[in-house]
């Protein structure tokens, strides 16, 4: 009796730790070396024809990322964790052999008019032949209608195409604490509109963030001091973007034909 | 008594299709009760039953359905004040009424509070570094409390209160105008539409911008519910039964259903042309979008249309816990807005599938329906309920369902 007892107990408890252990192997993100992305997050039927033009002629590529606190990371090693220098990396990694320069020009709580009004300097700087514009949650903070920040959008994305270069506009982080409080979906449905109106290409990153945390491959909802998450988020977004950009720019078909 | 003189005798001419003493109008009960479940669903951000919900069918969404049948139950009780007792009266209890929304708003927003507190109290996330900012406002709650107050500071959810509360204390001489010259106060309010928009016309919010939803743009909807409800909806009667009207109602509620479908299924954006899309975007929710407002047109007019005011189910108990939640449309508003904060709470912290999605929205419209029966019970025990007003002439319809 006490012995079937025991073997009891120490099944149900091995069951307990059992499935605490995989409630735990759920909520634990992926190791950095695969991120969750759906095909249909990076996959577009919108082209990257300056990109492609500008590692094809003159086999380098120069990008610039301009966005507000949640295109960086705190702290002192924040920048090299990323997604802009994930990115850096990622493409790298792909365009082996070619000059590529992704520069990162972060602004915390600045909203998108300002942000257009630094554009030029930026665009004369670093004559990128891509641009990706994170914007949309500063906007949101400081209560800017969004009827204002759809045309300050617009103008910088003219401008930004007017000096010959691709643009991907990049939307907010999907942070489920703060949803109550700050709703971002108006703006949201601008970029996509300003996106689509233009010929821009748009990184649902709101809609990527949300499908990791649907499916739990991080948990957003979670409180947490540490940086592993935050790092690795920003890593699967830097590598998210590398790939749309190599199937909107065709740059396989660039590897292969510099292979041969 | 000037007011009574000035009063009585227009109507007397215009008296016939005013329904005064009608019994009410069951299907403006279905439909807020409706709309309410709607909104109630759509303050959840994650949950899955969004997907039923009208705003994803069209441009217009519960909002409009909810405005308008409050300015068309306004007009219907105070108008039969302001004509039975007079312009003072039907006023003193016109500000009355929006003296309870105000109290209505205060105590969701104390809730709110709670509910960011205990957010900024226990989250911290390095990957939200920005979005954190939100909760500054708590650095100064001296300030942030006061603006409350002043319906200036108001956060995510919690527009529609102050724009009921901004929209009745306009309310006594637009009633006024109403009965006297309801085609003159249709055109004023479709001017001040216009000039809104013209002028940008808003109300100041905190900490900055302008109110979510622009009481200068939505007091159309409401103006017009009331103007319906005051004999218009008589006169539109012929133009709606009109077999072209409804034909133009149902391509367009086809042409926005296929525009929205282009929303959420990205390869179809290529079949909306430039022009199109460059004339109709955005759709302004602020500003109450005429693309919005023809929406919401007709939706009404395809529902009166196949709905009509005898509509046997109207009786039938399938129908009754939406009717019921439209009766104590306050009340039911401010529990949906209180059951969504604690449903979404619920689901993020367990992190909630579909299934759990599913049953906090079904759990939260129960609980709506068992508090509306409840209030049913009390009014009906101090013997005022809705709907049967042989007790007493004089009972405060207006207390629970303006």
């Amino acid at each position: 009796m006490t012995l079937n007892k025991s073997i009891a107990v120490t099944l149900a408890l091995g069951a307990v730790c059992f499935m605490a252990y995989l409630a735990d192997g759920a909520r634990a993100a992926p190791p950095a070396e695969e991120c969750d992305i759906p095909q249909s997050f990076v996959e577009s039927e919108i082209d990257l024809p300056r990109t492609l033009t500008e590692i094809k002629d003159k086999h380098r590529l120069d990008v610039s990322v301009v966005g507000t606190g949640s295109s960086g990371l705190a702290g002192t090693e924040g920048a090299r964790y990323a997604y802009p220098a994930r990115l850096d990396e990622a493409l790298k990694a792909h365009l082996k052999g070619f000059d590529v320069k992704v520069t990162a020009h972060v602004q915390p709580k600045q909203i998108t008019a300002a942000m257009v009004s630094g554009m030029g300097k930026i665009l004369s700087d670093d004559k990128p032949a891509l641009v990706i514009w994170q914007a949309g949650t500063a906007d949101a903070l400081s209560g800017v209608e969004p009827e204002d920040f759809r045309s300050s959008l617009d103008q910088g994305v003219e401008q930004i195409q007017s000096a010959d270069a691709d643009v991907i506009l990049m939307n907010m982080q999907y942070s489920p604490r703060t949803e109550s409080m700050l709703d971002v979906s108006a703006y949201a449905d601008v970029m996509r509109v300003v996106a689509q109106q233009r010929g821009a290409l748009l990184f649902d990153r709101l809609a990527l963030m949300h499908y990791w945390n649907d499916e739990g491959t991080f948990d957003l909802y979670a409180a947490t001091k540490k940086y592993d998450m935050a790092r690795r988020v920003h890593d699967c977004i830097g590598r998210g973007l590398a790939s749309q950009i190599i199937n909107a720019a065709h740059l396989d078909a660039v590897r292969m034909q510099t292979t041969r | 008594m000037f007011a009574k003189h000035m009063l009585v005798r227009p109507l007397a001419a215009a008296s016939a299709p005013v329904p005064i003493g009608n019994e009410r109008d069951l299907r403006l009960d279905l439909f807020r009760g409706v709309a309410l479940w709607l909104i109630f669903l759509d303050h959840i951000p994650e949950n899955i039953m969004n997907w039923f919900t009208i705003r994803n069918y069209g441009f217009s969404d519960a909002t409009e359905i909810f405005i308008f049948i409050s300015g068309y139950t306004a007009a219907f009780v105070y108008g039969r004040a302001m004509r039975e007792r007079g312009i003072v009266i039907a006023s003193a209890r016109v500000l009355r009424r929006a003296w309870q929304i105000y109290v209505a708003h205060i105590f969701l927003f104390t809730i709110f509070m709670a509910e960011i507190a205990y957010v900024a109290a226990t989250f911290d996330n390095p990957l939200y570094a920005e979005e954190m900012n939100i909760l500054d406002f708590l650095k100064q709650p001296d300030i942030t409390i006061f603006q409350a107050l002043l319906l200036k500071f108001k956060p995510v959810n919690m527009d529609v209160l102050p724009l009921y509360i901004a929209l009745l204390l306009f309310f006594p001489p637009m009633l006024w105008l109403l009965l006297w010259q309801p085609a003159l106060a249709l055109a004023g309010s479709a001017l001040v539409y216009v000039l809104a928009w013209n002028f940008d016309w808003n109300l100041p919010a905190y900490p900055n911008g302008v109110w979510f939803f622009n009481p200068f743009a939505w007091q159309l909807l409401f103006v017009f519910g009331a103007w319906c409800a005051l004999g218009g909806a008589q006169r539109l009667s012929p133009v709606l039964r009109s077999p072209a009207v409804l034909t133009v109602a149902i391509a367009y509620l086809l042409f926005a259903f296929a525009i929205t479908l282009t929303w959420y299924i990205e390869p179809l954006q290529r079949f909306v042309p430039g022009w199109l899309s460059d004339w109709m975007y955005p759709i302004d929710k602020t500003n109450l979008d005429v693309l919005r407002f023809a929406h919401f047109l007709a939706l009404a007019a395809v529902t009166v249309r196949f709905v009509p005011r005898d509509w046997p189910l109207l009786k039938s108990p399938l129908l009754r816990p939406a009717i019921l939640c439209g009766q104590h449309s306050l009340e039911i508003f401010c529990l949906g807005v209180f059951l969504a904060f604690a449903g979404q709470f619920i689901i993020g912290e367990w992190s909630g599938g579909p299934l759990i999605q599913a049953a906090i929205s079904l759990l939260g419209i129960l609980i709506m329906i068992a508090t509306a029966s409840l209030i049913s019970w009390y009014k009906h025990m101090e013997g005022r309920s809705p709907g049967s007003r042989v007790k007493s002439p004089d009972a405060d319809l207006a207390g629970g369902e303006a």
